[in-house]
């Protein structure tokens, strides 16, 4: 995937949130692409920063938060500098995104067929009949029994699950190129989370679709990501392929959250525990972030900031993968 | 949905009983009508034989019966002070409080919706701030006082409209109306204004918070995600949900205009039930306002009655054993 042109390029991403008690860096110094039909799974605890990156992306950053350094680029195009209306024929369009709560994601109010006749009009030249037919095809692909019945139901009259149907349909229905997809499975019943994340899995593949894929499920991510990014208190801690990732992390911290990732039998686990607590935004440590919980700590890792190293097969946050460092 | 209707015809009914003890018991023990109906002079035969035309010798239970009997039928006798049937008298004045109240009602809708949308929008905008201003005078300045100045600046200083009456209305069967007259729509914006404002300001408000509440739903966000325009987004998704708060406090202040319209009926000497309440008052001409008061809280409950409905209408959570269910 290496000589492909990325489809979505991260630069050095910084996110803030003016307060009255000083500025909080959500994000600082974020990097990473992903290239057409990859899937990027991301992980990492809660409040690292998973969802502020998704809603940089898709421009949908609450404010006062805003973009203070860095560039989001898509298709070689800047985005994070669009206004709002330039952005908004993008949503939806080319990026797609699936939040995390089926139950709250659609509007109580509408049938889910004047939900997706909307999108589709929106973005694609149909008129109503045809976009009514082209909704009742989505909710097939996404597995809707009695489509065409069902389609005038309001999202009270569906489960949880078949929701979330109906939310990946709608983000899907205007065939963006990448889909944000924030903790799909996290609010669904267990028995049904590996359903969906085969469905979205499965109609990326179709459709060439290129995803972003948060997720604490270290099963999802061995099975569904090409590559994984470990983020901890806004930064990337590591990047890699998957399978180095899982494996053979290099960062003690990607280590510490594999370490009692259960065998793949066994799947669909929650992030395993690492003593102590990620720090606030407010009082993150000088030096590296992890540094305070980090079992191989050392001089440098209280002083100075690390950025992404090379670590052979993954890059790595990590005053340990420092050449210099390592000879002196 | 005959069967929710009917349900909540039928939890209204003890409400209105309730409320119909009450008249009833302000009728028989507030004041002495048998008094005030004779006079300085009578006869001990005189009065013994009103009393018992009036039923007032038979217990409690049956005078109650028979009072609530009369009142289904819209009889509530006759006005101590005028002499003529109450229910004649109402009739007489409905139109006038009731055609008043509708200006008001629409004023308030009208105009305190948008301003709430507005300003649920455009949080941070010079206007909004105007607004908000403007709804803290609305909401703290008593009717009355607002009705005297509205006079003083419009009738008084500027001479532009009239500071009192309905001026000139034309007949339709029973009901008078002052919309078909130029000194009659002429003469009720004064008063509107002064009935409205107060439930203009509360239902911008309202509005203003609801849709704050709502813009910050996942719906919302979502709906923003899929990349619908600001319009759709506003007034298709994050009004429509605001519609069932809104719903109901416009329809509990429906019944509060037409019945606070006393006030602003005393200050423009405006012909209505209100008015006429007021001066019944003064010489406790019980019939009149035990009548009135059955009004108000007949008012009240259809009012709750029609608010259910449009419940059904907006959310279609409430159409219970609609499709085929959910799994
Ligand atoms: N509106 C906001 N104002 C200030 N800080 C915020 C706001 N929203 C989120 N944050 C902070 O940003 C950080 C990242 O949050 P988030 O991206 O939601 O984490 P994740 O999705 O990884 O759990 C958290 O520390 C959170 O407290
Ligand atoms: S830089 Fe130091 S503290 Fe941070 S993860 Fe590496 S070894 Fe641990
Ligand atoms: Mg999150």
């Amino acid at each position: 995937m290496s000589n492909t042109a990325p489809l979505l390029q991260v630069k050095n991403l910084r996110v803030e949130f003016p307060t009255r008690r000083g500025t909080l860096v959500a994000l600082d110094d974020v990097s990473f692409d992903i290239a057409p039909g990859e899937v990027l799974g991301v992980v990492g605890e809660s409040g690292a920063g998973k969802s502020m990156t998704g809603a940089a992306i898709i421009g949908l950053l609450e404010p006062p938060g805003r973009i203070a350094r860095g560039e989001i680029l898509f298709a070689g195009k800047r985005i994070d500098n669009l206004r709002y209306e330039q952005m908004r024929r993008l949503r939806g369009k080319e990026i797609g995104a699936i939040f995390q709560d089926p139950l709250t994601t659609l509007n109580p109010l509408y049938t889910v067929g004047h939900q997706l006749v909307e999108t589709i009009t929106t973005h694609l030249p149909l008129n109503p009949a045809e976009a009514r037919k082209r909704a009742i095809e989505w909710l097939e692909h996404v597995g809707i029994p009695a489509a065409a019945q069902r389609i005038d139901s309001y999202p009270h009259e569906f489960s949880g699950g078949m929701r979330q149907r109906v939310v990946i349909a709608l983000a899907l229905c205007a065939e963006p190129k990448l889909i944000v997809a924030d903790e799909p499975t996290t609010a669904l019943d267990v028995s049904i989370q590996a359903q969906v994340i085969a469905l979205l899995k499965t109609l990326a593949r179709e459709k060439g679709t290129a995803m972003m894929l948060v997720t604490h499920d270290m099963g999802v991510i061995a099975e569904t990501a090409d590559r994984v990014a470990v983020m901890y208190a806004g930064r990337i801690a590591e990047i890699g392929p998957v399978r180095e990732v899982v494996k053979h992390a290099n960062h003690p911290y990607s280590a510490g959250l594999m370490a009692s990732i259960p065998p793949l039998d066994r799947r669909v686990e929650r992030l395993a525990q690492i003593d102590g607590a990620m720090p606030r935004l407010s009082a993150i440590p000088q030096g590296c972030a992890y540094n305070p919980r980090c079992p191989q700590v050392f001089g440098k890792c209280r002083e100075l900031r690390p950025d992404l190293l090379d670590a052979v097969t993954t890059r790595a946050a990590c005053w340990l993968y420092d050449t210099e460092t390592a000879r002196g | 949905m005959f069967a929710f209707i009917i349900n909540r015809i039928l939890q209204a009914i003890p409400v209105m009983l309730a409320v119909a003890l009450i008249s009833f018991a302000m009728f028989a023990y507030v004041g002495d009508p048998v008094a005030i109906m004779l006079g300085q002079d009578f006869t001990e035969a005189q009065r013994d034989a009103l009393v018992h035309d009036l039923g007032l010798d038979q217990p409690f239970w049956v005078q109650f019966a028979t009072f609530t009997g009369h009142a289904i039928r819209g009889e509530f006798g006759l006005s101590y002070r005028l002499s003529r049937p109450v229910a004649e008298l109402i009739g007489e004045r409905a139109p006038a409080t009731l055609e008043l109240a509708f200006c008001a009602a629409v004023l308030a809708l009208a105009v305190g919706v948008p301003m709430g949308v507005y300003t649920g929008l455009y949080r941070n905008s010079w206007l909004s701030r105007f607004f908000l201003t403007f709804s803290l005078v609305g909401v703290s300045l008593p009717t009355f006082l607002i009705g005297i100045l509205l006079i003083l600046v419009f009738a008084v200083w500027l001479g532009w409209l009239p500071s009192f009456g309905r001026g000139d209305t034309v007949q339709l069967g029973w009901w008078s109306t002052g919309f078909l007259t130029w000194s009659g729509i002429k003469a009720l914006i004064l008063p509107s204004i002064t009935l409205g404002l107060f439930q203009l300001t509360l239902i911008m408000r309202l509005v203003r918070a609801e849709m704050l509440e709502v813009l910050r739903t996942d719906y919302i966000k979502f709906a923003r995600a899929r990349g619908l325009p600001n319009r759709a987004v506003h007034f298709g998704h994050a009004l429509k949900n605001t519609l069932v708060p809104v719903i109901t406090i416009v329809g509990l202040q429906l019944g509060a205009i037409i019945a606070f319209a006393i006030v602003t009926e005393t200050v423009f000497q405006w012909p209505g039930m209100g008015l006429l309440f007021i001066q019944s008052v003064g010489v406790a001409d019980i019939p009149v306002m035990s009548a009135y008061l059955l009004l108000i809280a007949l008012v009240f409950v259809s009012i709750n009655l029609i608010v259910d409905l449009l419940y059904y209408a907006v959310d279609p959570r409430l159409r219970i054993g609609r499709g085929k269910g959910g799994h």
